[in-house]
């Protein structure tokens, strides 16, 4: 318990007096899973607004396959983002094990399927509702999906925000393939379990209660930048 | 609005920080790390060298294969047998030996098994067995999970003797010393980890100084040959440093609570 206090009370400092090593670490960690973020998103949601429009042969299988890789074990994600990324795997010679480029594509693995899945749902939802009027418009495929992504975006941005949630409180995939080298890959989450590591606890906690702020300061930012529970929206 | 957002974050994303200077990787031991050596060593080499040397603190087993697939360019670990396996195979170049510090026998302080009037290791680790008392091994293929194991063969108990009270945590020297710090037991861990570590709790040292305990590191270039974009000429470069004046007078007077932790014994 005194544990507790005390890593709020060091979590608090740290933060006031903005010490270095935890800027660099917060930035990174940042850096990483905004990027794969986005990256994922731009992957996930035409995946997603495909999967509603479109009819074909595999689209169960395809759908319950990425519903069950919402669960992908992270660790084993890194294990096989490392054994390609590895100087005698398959993609070596590209030399990014050890940098946060590896990092990103784990994380990217990782929220994928989360974020396609929960697009998905709500996409699926809206569908319903537009699915005579857009084919009785007669519009193009790319333009259904286009009208899809646009009117839901809303439900977009949490499946996004779910996405974030994963990827910045995520550690086995990039302990793996980021290695957690001071100063080069070193994010919260891999410094978090390195001070448990050496019973430094008071300082592991701290981190932790940073992560948790850096979390809930990014949610709050997107809703803000894109308007949301506004008057006159929901 | 939302593309904007988008727009900044790819570029944050793809900004990544250009280094100045030469930069190799090397794997090093939770050990070797966990002594805060590193962090008196990297600053200076850093200074003399010009030379950011990226640091992957891994268990032994893991260096060694980290070392074998060319991911680093050199490895300094504890494990002697395993070491020049790995130097025979043609994965290093050779073994240089820098320095050696000591294992030390760590458990509770009301000390059950009686470790308090070992003779020597084997007498310790016969004292837990006999008690029963509950050990705990990192269990991760270590160099210091390695030495565990002779230790225990030397002490003539075989492996297949463990009972319940053998607890392997598969971790590093960190966590299980959490662990042992939470179920009372005894562990065997380097000095350096130990006097670093930071949730003591009601463990205390039992029993230290046996030769037998002491554990040297030694530093292995991983050979060019093998892999062609290994940076051989910056390990080189590193091993003068390490072997050198300089890094004797840091290591040999690097102390934790006014103990001399390293003794450096390179040729």
């Amino acid at each position: 318990m005194t544990d507790l206090w005390s890593g709020l009370a060091q979590a608090f400092w740290l933060v006031v007096t903005l010490d270095a090593e935890l800027v660099e670490i917060s930035a990174r960690s940042l850096q990483v899973s905004l990027t794969a973020l986005v990256i994922a998103s731009l992957i996930a949601m035409p995946l997603a607004a495909l999967l509603a429009v479109r009819r074909f042969r595999w689209r169960r299988g395809v759908i319950a396959i990425l519903n069950a890789l919402m669960g992908l074990p992270p660790v084993v994600v890194g294990l096989v983002v490392y054994v390609m990324l590895s100087r005698s795997g398959p993609l070596g010679v590209l030399g990014l094990l050890f940098t946060p480029a590896a990092m990103i594509i784990a994380q990217i693995i990782i929220v994928v399927p989360l974020i396609a899945s929960i697009a998905h749902q709500s996409l699926r939802d809206l569908w319903q509702e537009y699915h005579d009027l857009l084919i009785s418009m007669n519009v193009s495929q790319w333009q259904k999906m286009k009208t899809l992504l646009w009117d839901a975006r809303r439900a977009l941005l949490t499946a996004s925000l779910a996405g974030f949630g994963r990827a910045i409180g995520e550690v086995g995939a990039i302990m793996i393939v980021g290695g957690n080298i001071d100063h080069a890959t070193r994010v919260l989450t891999t410094a978090i379990a390195l001070e448990t590591g050496k019973g430094d606890f008071a300082l592991a906690l701290a981190l932790g209660f940073v992560l948790i702020g850096l979390a809930i300061a990014v949610n709050l930012a997107i809703h803000w930048l894109s308007r949301t529970e506004r008057e006159g929206r929901w | 609005m939302i593309k904007r957002l988008l727009a900044g974050v790819l570029v944050a994303g793809l900004a990544t920080a250009a280094h100045a200077g030469d930069v190799m990787k090397m794997a090093v031991t939770t050990s070797f790390h966990n002594s805060g050596l590193a962090e008196v060593l990297l600053p200076e080499i850093k200074a003399d060298l010009d030379l950011e040397v990226q640091l992957l603190v891994v268990g032994t087993g893991q260096a060694l294969k980290l070392g074998r697939a060319g991911d680093v360019d050199a490895i300094l670990v504890h494990s002697k047998a395993a070491e020049e396996a790995f130097v025979a195979e043609g994965f290093g170049t050779h073994r240089r030996e820098i320095m050696y510090n000591d294992f030390v026998f760590i458990g509770p302080k009301d000390d059950p098994a009686d470790l308090g009037a070992a003779t020597t290791a084997s007498d310790a680790l016969q004292k837990i067995a006999g008690a029963k008392a509950v050990f705990v091994s990192r269990g991760d293929d270590s160099g210091t999970h390695k030495k565990e194991l002779s230790l225990w063969r030397a002490a003539g108990i075989a492996e297949d003797g463990f009972g319940d009270w053998y607890k392997s945590v598969g971790a590093g020297m960190g966590a299980a010393l959490n662990t042992a710090s939470g179920i009372h037991g005894y562990i065997l861990s380097d000095r350096a980890s130990w006097l670093n570590f930071g949730n003591k709790g009601d463990l205390a040292l039992l029993f230290a100084g046996d030769p037998v305990l002491f554990n040297q590191y030694a530093y292995l270039p991983v050979n060019p040959e093998k892999h062609g974009h290994v940076k051989a000429g910056l390990a080189e470069k590193l091993e003068g440093w390490l072997v050198s004046d300089r890094a004797k007078a840091l290591i040999n007077g690097y102390m934790i609570d006014g103990e001399t932790l390293f003794v450096f014994n390179a040729e």
